[in-house]
């Protein structure tokens, strides 16, 4: 009953290109799919660490630092992600094999799940650095002294005071981020990494069926996109318990 | 402390000492004798960067205003569509977007053969339309949101006493609404404009030759990684810098609140 169903709506011919099995490219459109994610994670957490560092640095830095930090923002922020990727993979590429030759290795292959965390990693980071920046400054500053007060070490501080309290203010800013990573992997296909954009062109190439597995493609990506609105809603509904809602403080 | 005077803090100027070291040196010891041969090309691929920017921008914009009517005041059968549309625009990733149109669109004309005989068909073959209707539709999709915010932000009690005034409605989105939806929004719409900026390389993918490509075919022919990379990074703040100028400009021209 299916088939014909699917007979008299003519879609036959793309459940059978979308299938998982092997003359079908479902299987590898899920493949690249799990590599971009996996890249997205990555980067995120990453970008994450890389934020909390520099956030830190500009709030409470000594002057050269925070310029330093004012400067990676700026560049990052105004240079294209993808020129950026350029740079990146080859300024990593040429690092490592320099240290791999120092220390008497061959060059060394590197893994593309790497380079594309490392790559779209120091980009988030310099994003999340501002979000995170502005997010710890909108806690009221009584909270953090009070932490002070009773002697908690910083590190303390940060975990038990500084990023509870800041979460609420963060996850819209970091919701969007997350957003970005996801997208951004896409650019990792110009250099040669099967993530999902890159799986679906070979097979759109392959078949001459370009519709079907880039309408493919963006199905998966919205997917990804609305579940993660939803997940984010929760977190942000989580992380602002126990704070007066915005909406209703405005009248 | 602002102004010029916060750049002459003693750990600024030497911050700027070593940057200028910095730059001697990638003038001194990296190559740079493949600029004379592909500066004409390279002259040419900033032009078009720009031009593809500001076309892309001035029509997605202008696509954005009825989506973001439709989304902030439109009946259900306007809103729902605008809404989606932002959605999926915003959802997926622009490359992907690009190449569907591309690749998509480019195989299926082909077989018709009434587009192959119309007037239309030496534009449908080239890569530069697609560039251009995709990267519009991107701008209008991100801009549709925005505007949607801009529009239902305006205060209500502008719009009653246009009306009490006795405008048409017309005149009234003309004169009182859209503008004060313009103001609202514009560091925004610069924030927009940079980032549409730094989407443009993308459409080199689809051999529309823009400063991206250039610097791509320089690597491609000399083998030289880094100077072509770091010049065009430099391009690009520098373009980013203008626009980011151009916008301030503006912002300061628009009376806001505060003075009246």
């Amino acid at each position: 009953m299916v088939e014909a169903l699917l007979d008299t709506l003519g879609l036959t011919k793309t459940v059978e290109l979308l299938s998982l099995q092997p003359p079908g490219w479902g299987g590898n459109l899920l493949r690249g799919l799990a590599n971009s994610l996996q890249i997205a994670f990555g980067a995120f957490g990453f970008g994450l660490l890389i934020g909390l560092g520099g956030a830190y640095g500009k709030l409470y830095g000594g002057p050269i630092l925070r310029d330093l930090l004012t400067i990676y923002t700026t560049v990052i922020r105004a240079v294209p992600e993808l020129v950026l990727i350029l740079i990146l993979y080859y300024v990593g590429t040429d690092l490592i094999n320099q240290a791999a030759s120092a220390m008497g290795y061959g060059r060394v292959e590197i893994s593309g799940v790497a380079a594309g965390i490392w790559v779209l990693g120091v980009v988030q980071g310099a994003y999340a650095t501002e979000v995170l920046r502005g997010a710890i400054q909108a806690i009221p500053s009584g909270q953090l002294e009070a932490a002070r007060a009773f002697g908690m070490p910083p590190l303390m501080t940060l975990r038990r005071v500084t990023i509870p309290a800041m979460m609420g203010f963060a996850t819209p800013g970091l919701a969007n981020l997350w957003l970005i990573a996801t997208k951004d992997t896409a650019l990792l296909a110009i250099v040669g990494f099967s993530e999902l954009t890159l799986e679906t062109r070979q097979a759109a190439a392959s078949t001459r069926a370009y519709f079907t597995f880039f309408l493919a493609a963006g199905a998966l990506y919205l997917i990804v996109t609305l579940f993660s609105g939803v997940i984010f809603g929760r977190i942000e509904k989580w992380a602002r318990r126990g704070q007066p809602s915005l909406r209703e403080g405005n009248g | 402390m602002t102004g010029w005077r916060a750049l002459l803090l003693p750990h600024r100027l030497l911050l700027m000492a070593l940057f200028a070291g910095f730059v001697i040196w990638c003038a001194l010891s990296l190559r740079w004798d493949w600029l004379p041969d592909y500066l004409p090309l390279a002259v040419e691929g900033l032009w078009r960067t720009i031009w593809i920017l500001a076309v892309t921008c001035i029509l997605g914009f202008l696509l954005a205003i009825p989506l973001g009517l439709a989304q902030a005041v439109g009946p259900w059968y306007l809103a729902a569509p605008a809404r989606a549309f932002c959605t999926i625009i915003r959802g997926t990733p622009l490359l992907l977007q690009i190449w569907l149109l591309y690749y998509g669109f480019g195989s299926l004309f082909p077989q018709f053969p009434w587009i192959r005989a119309s007037e239309l068909w030496p534009y449908l073959r080239q890569a530069w339309p697609y560039a251009v209707l995709a990267l519009t539709l991107s701008y209008a999709g991100y801009e549709g949101e925005v505007m949607r915010g801009a529009f239902s932000s305006v205060n209500k009690g502008q719009l009653e006493a246009a009306r009490a005034f006795g405008m048409p409605r017309r005149m009234i989105f003309r004169r009182v609404w859209l503008p004060q939806a313009i103001r609202n929004v514009l560091p925004t719409l610069g924030g927009e404009t940079i980032l549409q900026l730094k989407a443009t390389p993308l459409v080199a993918t689809i051999t529309v030759i823009e400063i991206y490509a250039v610097s791509s075919r320089v690597r491609a022919d000399t083998f030289i990684v880094y100077e072509p990379l770091l010049l065009l990074a430099l391009v690009y703040m520098i373009i980013a810098g203008i626009i980011a100028l151009i916008f301030g400009r503006i912002e300061s021209r628009v009376p806001n609140r505060r003075q009246g």
